[in-house]
């Protein structure tokens, strides 16, 4: 059965989707250095936006201690690249390794606390660690440090080619984050997770293995977390506590932006980092009132529409843009004849 | 040098009772309403700068401007439950999590534009520096202590409130199991608002003791929530005499830190917080 309606819809939203990666890709020719920093931000948002959508929309790990794999991968990258003078691209890889290699222990205390308690239990692990780093004196202490200027030139000898190459960067990472959580959703794991998401219980009982696969999410976004907070070291060029670990910048934005956009969806995180962005460049200068916006807006979403704009917009569009789940077996009752002969009870 | 030490030991105590006044009302949201408020810490700081207009602007004495922000804070949670987290609440957690992180991040800049910036605090007058010598060098203040022996009386009249009286036995009812409540007729949503009331009383009182103490600006509220977090599930959650015991001890270890310096004062709170929470994550009073 062709709809035209339904099918023209979901083409225009795909095509939206393709013209806007389209226009990353051509990103560089495009635009000025500024707007480039501008899309490197953006591209990183995205990535944190996507991990945490991944945690609280599918595994039930509704985490306000984000921040804490940002800082950690800011911190190790700058180790890495500034002490143990590693290239810039292997610091980030290493930067990745370190937030997994943290994400086991912070494991064993938040994966005791459920639910509720987990979510401000992540944010104490969060404080905590942001403390330790205000410490290490080799890192500046509470002040921070900037980044040597020959381990900035590595990445280009100009300011234009390096924004580019930061860009790269970004942008590689929010590919891969994108391209593997699709598989991921794809895959029997990602079946076993949107099973959870509508209903937990439902999914235990169905022999989802809810722990392995909380697990496997908590591992998953902490190397991507690590990597995004290199990337945004690279863009800042100085790590120093309460901005490295800013619970603003990657967890309260993040938050509002998955809520906003939808949470529990693929295709949220994308939409309200693009309407965060939007919000950002145009209300920025209310101050204040920015945050207050976010918050009622992000209320007023739970209340009246807990799957945030992109469940709105699927009122209207009949399908998934990002096929995530598995289209339902076409019923073919009319071809299979066999359906007619099954065997009659024997009496 | 043993005179400084139970001196700081002492001065932990005491801290370790304001903590417990965060804290129970966390400990009450948590045992009877089943959720952790998010904003609990940024409502704290609200009644604060409240409490700061009443005394600086209109005059008030400190414990009249408590007092009368007392009704005001229980019909706040009131209303707050009634017209808000009751919407929020159901079978997952996510939407009232994400409503109370809301309203938190909605305090703060609200509180940002109205007052700005800028460190305040609550002026107590001579109470507020007048000590009682102990001998041997062991002093303590009247203040700490008064806010110490108010929050073991506010944790004894909660606890004849939820277990001698007619209300309490309703609160008990609605949070044991809602179904059953609702079947034998409870009003449930008006018990849960009443039991957020009866919250936002302890945040009017923790506020007033608060506000002369220690300083606070807009951005305050997190550190009061996590803190009353950490005397929660360390004391066992929706244990009350659980709450003051966890105080206790994230006081008398921040006390501790503090001799090292001010960055470890928040930090050694934190560490024995993980520390005992790994060796004994039920807490240390756990309700049975």
């Amino acid at each position: 059965m062709f709809e035209p309606k339904a099918f023209w819809t979901v083409a225009m939203g795909r095509g939206l989707l393709a013209l806007g990666a389209a226009v990353l890709i051509v990103g560089p020719a495009l635009f000025s250095i500024p707007q480039l920093q501008l899309l490197t931000q953006f591209l990183s948002l995205l990535v944190i936006a996507i991990m945490w959508n991944l945690l609280a929309g599918y595994a039930d790990i509704v985490s306000i201690g984000q921040h804490a794999f940002v800082g950690i991968g800011a911190y190790a990258f700058y180790g890495f690249a500034v002490f143990a003078g590693l290239n810039p691209f292997i610091a980030l890889v290493m930067a990745g390794a370190t937030a997994l290699l943290f994400a086991l222990p912070v494991m064993l205390v938040i994966f005791r606390l459920r639910e509720a308690y987990l979510a401000v239990g992540s944010w104490v692990v969060a404080e905590t660690l942001m403390l330790i780093a205000g410490k290490l004196s080799a890192f500046g202490g509470g002040s921070g440090v900037s980044m040597p200027v020959s381990v900035v030139k590595e990445l280009g000898a100009q300011p234009a080619l390096r924004y580019e190459t930061i860009y790269w960067l970004s942008f590689a990472l929010a590919g891969l984050a994108l391209a593997s959580t699709f598989i991921l959703m794809r895959s029997r794991v990602g079946i076993g997770l949107t099973a959870m998401r509508d209903d937990e219980e439902g999914a235990g009982a169905i022999g989802v293995n809810l722990i392995r696969s909380r697990i496997l999410c908590f591992l998953w976004a902490a190397p991507f977390l690590g990597i995004a907070g290199g990337i945004i070291t690279l863009q800042k060029l100085r790590v120093a506590p309460p901005a490295s670990f800013s619970i603003t910048d990657w967890t309260v934005y993040v938050i509002f932006i998955v809520v906003i956009g939808g949470i529990g969806s693929f295709e949220g995180p994308i939409i309200g980092t693009i309407v965060f962005f939007l919000i950002r460049q145009y209300l920025a200068d209310i101050g204040v009132w920015h945050f207050i916006l976010l918050g009622v807006l992000s209320i007023a979403v739970i209340l009246v529409e807990p799957r945030g704009l992109w469940g709105l917009l699927r009122r209207i569009v009949p399908q998934d843009l990002i096929p995530v789940s598995h289209a339902p077996p076409r019923r073919r009752r009319a071809q299979t004849p066999d359906a007619d002969k099954a065997p009659s009870p024997t009496l | 040098m043993l005179a400084a030490i139970v001196n700081q030991i002492l001065q932990g105590v005491l801290l370790g009772g304001l903590y417990a006044m965060f804290a129970m009302g966390l400990s009450l949201s948590v045992g009877i309403l089943r959720f952790v408020n998010i904003a609990h810490g940024d409502l704290i700081v609200a009644a604060s700068f409240l409490l700061l207009t009443l005394t600086s602007q209109l005059g008030l004495p400190p414990f009249l401007a408590v007092l009368l922000v007392i009704p005001v804070a229980f019909g706040g949670g009131y209303l707050l439950q009634r017209l808000l987290f009751q919407r929020a609440l159901g079978k997952s957690v996510l939407p009232i999590i994400l409503v109370t992180f809301g309203l938190s991040i909605i305090i703060q800049n609200g509180l940002l534009g109205a007052y700005g910036a800028d460190t305040r605090k609550v002026a107590g007058g001579a109470f507020e520096t007048a000590t009682l010598a102990l001998g041997d060098g062991v002093n303590i203040g009247v203040l700490p202590l008064t806010i110490f022996l108010t929050a073991v009386a506010m944790i004894g009249l909660l606890d004849r409130l939820l277990y001698a009286t007619r209300i309490g036995a309703r609160i008990r009812a609605v949070s044991d199991d809602v179904a059953t409540a609702d079947l034998v007729g409870l009003p449930s949503a008006r018990i849960y608002a009443i039991a957020m009331g009866v919250v936002g009383v302890t945040i009017a009182i923790s506020a007033g003791f608060m506000s002369i103490w220690t300083n606070f600006d807009p951005a305050s509220g997190p550190s009061r929530l996590i803190t009353a977090f950490e005397a929660v599930v360390l004391g066992g959650l929706g244990s009350l005499w659980g709450t003051l015991a966890g105080g206790i001890v994230l006081g008398v270890a921040q006390s501790l830190g503090a001799q090292v310096d001010a960055a470890w004062q928040v930090l050694a709170g934190h560490l024995v917080f993980l520390t005992v929470f790994l060796i004994r994550p039920q807490g240390l009073f756990p309700r049975s």
